[in-house]
């Protein structure tokens, strides 16, 4: 029933430590201008904008859709704020692509970002609460126990994580838009590097950066520009609560239901075998394995395997590369994390991804999560309708 | 496109300082109030869900995690969230419903502004570089548009007086109003400016509380067998947000979005406004293009009691339940968001 949609356009912000040469606008203008040039149009064929970041704590701006609607070309328009905390990137890209998918509008200009500069994500997730227990532990220090729950259940041998970090960070060399550019970098860096939150050492967490990242979304018979169209195949998002009873939060149920969903859409049935490439929101290193398995890439407490084989490894010439932009840990504007894992998934198929290019990419996966691993958002694009 | 209908609503009752509830206890029982109006069980009997709520009216980042916590969200559920009004949260299930993705949805909007000086913590809401430093809060600005207005002679201060004496008094015969009674315009002309030329009674109270609605394509309506309304259109703009760079005195957005939403393709009978200062009714009944047959605010409207991140929804649900009442035939909603009414949402709904 849904019409289809495609995405058109993707500009992307240099993602960086620190952008104090532009304001907040102007950074959303660089990934938004590069994106409506890589459509071949202007503010005026646009329909309607869709915008998403993370909390507004992260730049002390309540609620920027307001203040950003004069240099997003908004005036006069339909805008939407997406908030679905670290998955919101990806969700802000599904929530575009249903107002052409709806038949309401033929195309949409969508962009994320975070300015983390201009404040400290560590704070901003740690306020005191009247009501529950404080956690001073950012990101990180929640996600450790749940991976040494993951490296227990799977027998897995220490180095994974290690394995991981530097395939990723060798994939983000191939990226000129990446932070960080680590193109010598060894595993016995990222061993010797600081442990931050035992087994996660600081090699093997993302950096924290400024950036943006934009798409254009049009209607089928609205398509653009010189460069292949990205069918969106599939979309879906799944939430749970943060703990429940009996809650598996090394395997969660909501990214399972999540990737079943949007597989069935796309009419995937082996993703390693039907996919030539992903995009999955690995923000600390032993997420890869964490994700291959609950993605269906690996069965049960297999997926570090893949990662110590090259599986996941473009310079390894695997046969399911997973994050050839650099993913999460060369690159975190963590409210565009998402939706550059979408973007990177559209770049793939359209065979406009540059060195980290997939050769004869035909089918992608773009995964986004957040909160205590209990939002997923996912989208599959396609060279073709199907 | 699918037709789409409303077909559950409620609210909670708007107070100044609702205490030590915190976010989970304000949904829950707008949550059990619409799953009860139409037989469900719990937010699993919908096929997705949407919310609205902003972090700093609690003063922490992902306020609205825990209102996944009131959803009993296992199995896992479809769900999504906007940091606006949760009006813009039922903007984003329409669309999905029309994707064929979804044949219901949960909506609901939350907040608690109590804590916190509201006016002062949405002055960070403006521009970060040239406005946000002044901490020009929400009534100074209203203030200065109000100025406006009244300079332009376009209204007295009798005319505010007026919009904010028919809200006191329709809110009488509504039990969730915080502001109520019989005060004429005279009564209230007599009271200190509280920053001129805006009385108290000009300004929307803060209040804390909660709304959710439930809609459906109307063959799911149906299946259901539940009254319902149908919503005939909605539609949503923008416009610049430098108060400098607009017409104050006028909300050219919602009209925008009205002939849009195709306010004016058929009679109206009530219209629900979000005006948080007596002068923007004025406005935007202008702007909506109102006569005066149309019974405006007939709830009191949000001078009688303004649940943030929820109101906007809460004039659709009060229009819904208008016409599934039979107090009305086809209604229009209103929905505004930002500094001076910069955003605003329009959705026109109708009788079965």
């Amino acid at each position: 029933m849904a019409e289809w949609a495609a995405v058109v356009g993707i500009g992307q912000t240099r993602y960086k430590t620190r952008r104090s040469d532009v304001s907040i606008a102007g950074l959303l203008r660089e990934a938004v201008d590069r994106a409506l040039a890589d459509a071949g149009v202007g503010f005026d064929d646009i329909d309607a904008v869709v915008i998403g970041k993370a909390p507004d704590m992260f730049e002390g701006v309540i609620m920027p859709e307001s203040y950003l609607a004069d240099a997003l070309g908004a005036s006069g328009k339909p805008m939407l704020r997406v908030h679905t905390a670290g998955s919101v990137g990806g969700s802000t890209a599904i929530v575009a692509a249903s107002h052409v998918q709806s038949g309401t509008f033929k195309r949409v200009l969508t962009v994320t970002y975070e300015k983390q500069s201009e404040s400290n994500a560590m704070w901003a997730l740690s306020t005191p609460q009247p009501f529950s227990v404080h956690l001073n532990a950012g990101a990180g220090g929640y996600f450790a126990p749940i991976i040494r729950e993951y490296i227990r259940r799977a027998n897995a041998p220490e180095g994974v994580g290690i394995r991981v970090a530097v395939k990723d960070r060798r994939h983000g060399a191939r990226n000129p838009l990446a932070h960080l550019q680590l193109p010598d970098i060894t595993e016995q860096e990222v061993r010797d590097s600081m442990m931050l939150w035992d087994p996660l050492r600081f090699l093997e967490a993302c950096p924290s950066s400024d950036g943006a990242c934009a798409m254009v979304i049009a209607a089928a018979d609205s398509i653009s520009g010189n460069k292949p169209p990205a069918w969106i195949r599939g979309v879906a998002m799944r939430s749970e609560p943060t703990m429940y009873a009996g809650r598996d939060e090394v395997s969660p149920q909501a990214g399972r239901d999540c990737a079943t969903d949007v597989y069935a859409q796309a009419g995937i049935t082996d993703p390693r075998r039907d996919f030539d490439c992903a995009e999955v929101y690995v923000p600390f290193s032993w997420y890869e394995p964490m994700w291959l398995e609950n993605l269906g890439f690996a069965s049960p407490g297999e997926g570090w395997k893949l990662t110590l084989d090259g599986a996941t490894s473009l310079d390894d010439g695997g046969d399911i590369p997973w994050n050839c932009s650099g993913g999460v840990l060369s690159s975190n504007p963590i409210g565009a994390s998402g939706m550059i894992r979408f973007a990177e998934a559209a770049r793939q198929v359209r065979g406009d991804a540059g060195a980290h290019q997939v050769e004869n990419a035909r089918l992608a996966l773009g995964h986004a999560y957040g909160g205590g691993a209990q939002f997923f958002s996912m989208w599959v694009v396609g060279a073709d309708k199907n | 496109m699918r037709d789409i209908a409303v077909v559950a609503f409620s609210q909670s009752a708007c107070v100044a300082d609702i205490g030590a509830v915190n976010e989970v206890e304000l949904i829950m029982p707008q949550l059990q109030a619409v799953y009860a109006q139409v037989g469900l069980s719990s937010a699993q009997d919908v096929d997705f869900v949407c919310s609205g709520s902003c972090d700093y009216l609690q003063g922490a980042a992902f306020a609205f995690v825990a209102g996944v916590d009131a959803l009993g969200a296992v199995p896992p559920l479809k769900e999504s969230h906007v940091e606006m009004d949760a009006a813009w949260a039922l903007y984003e299930a329409v669309l999905k419903i029309r994707t064929g993705h979804a044949d219901s949805a949960l909506l609901y909007g939350f907040g608690k502004s109590s804590p916190g000086e509201l006016p002062a913590v949405l002055s960070q809401r403006l521009d970060p570089y040239y406005l946000a430093p002044l901490w020009l809060d929400t009534v100074s600005l209203a203030a200065l548009q109000a100025r406006m207005l009244l300079d332009s002679g376009s209204i007295t201060e009798s005319d505010m007086a007026a919009v904010v004496s028919r809200s006191r008094q329709n809110a009488q015969a509504n039990p969730l109003a915080q502001l109520a009674g019989d005060i004429g315009v005279a009564a209230l002309l007599q009271d200190d400016y509280l920053l001129a030329p805006l009385r108290r009674g000009d300004c929307a109270p803060v209040s804390d509380g909660a709304a959710a609605m439930i809609i459906a394509t109307v063959e799911q309506a149906r299946r259901w067998g539940v009254p319902y309304a149908r919503l005939t259109g909605i539609d949503q703009r923008i416009e610049s947000h430098n108060p400098c760079m607009r017409d104050l005195t006028d909300s050219v957005s919602t009209r925008q979005a009205a002939a849009a939403a195709g306010v004016h393709e058929a009679a109206l009978d009530v219209a629900e406004i979000y005006a948080p200062f007596s002068h923007q009714e004025i406005i935007l009944t202008r702007a909506l293009g109102l006569d005066e047959a149309i019974a405006v605010n007939p709830s009191g409207g949000v001078l009688a009691g303004n649940l943030m991140m929820a109101s906007g929804l809460a004039r659709v649900g009060e229009v819904f339940q208008r016409i599934v009442n039979g107090d009305a035939r086809r209604g229009v909603a209103h929905a505004t968001s930002g500094p001076c009414l910069q955003h605003n949402l329009v959705a026109v709904l109708e009788g079965a």
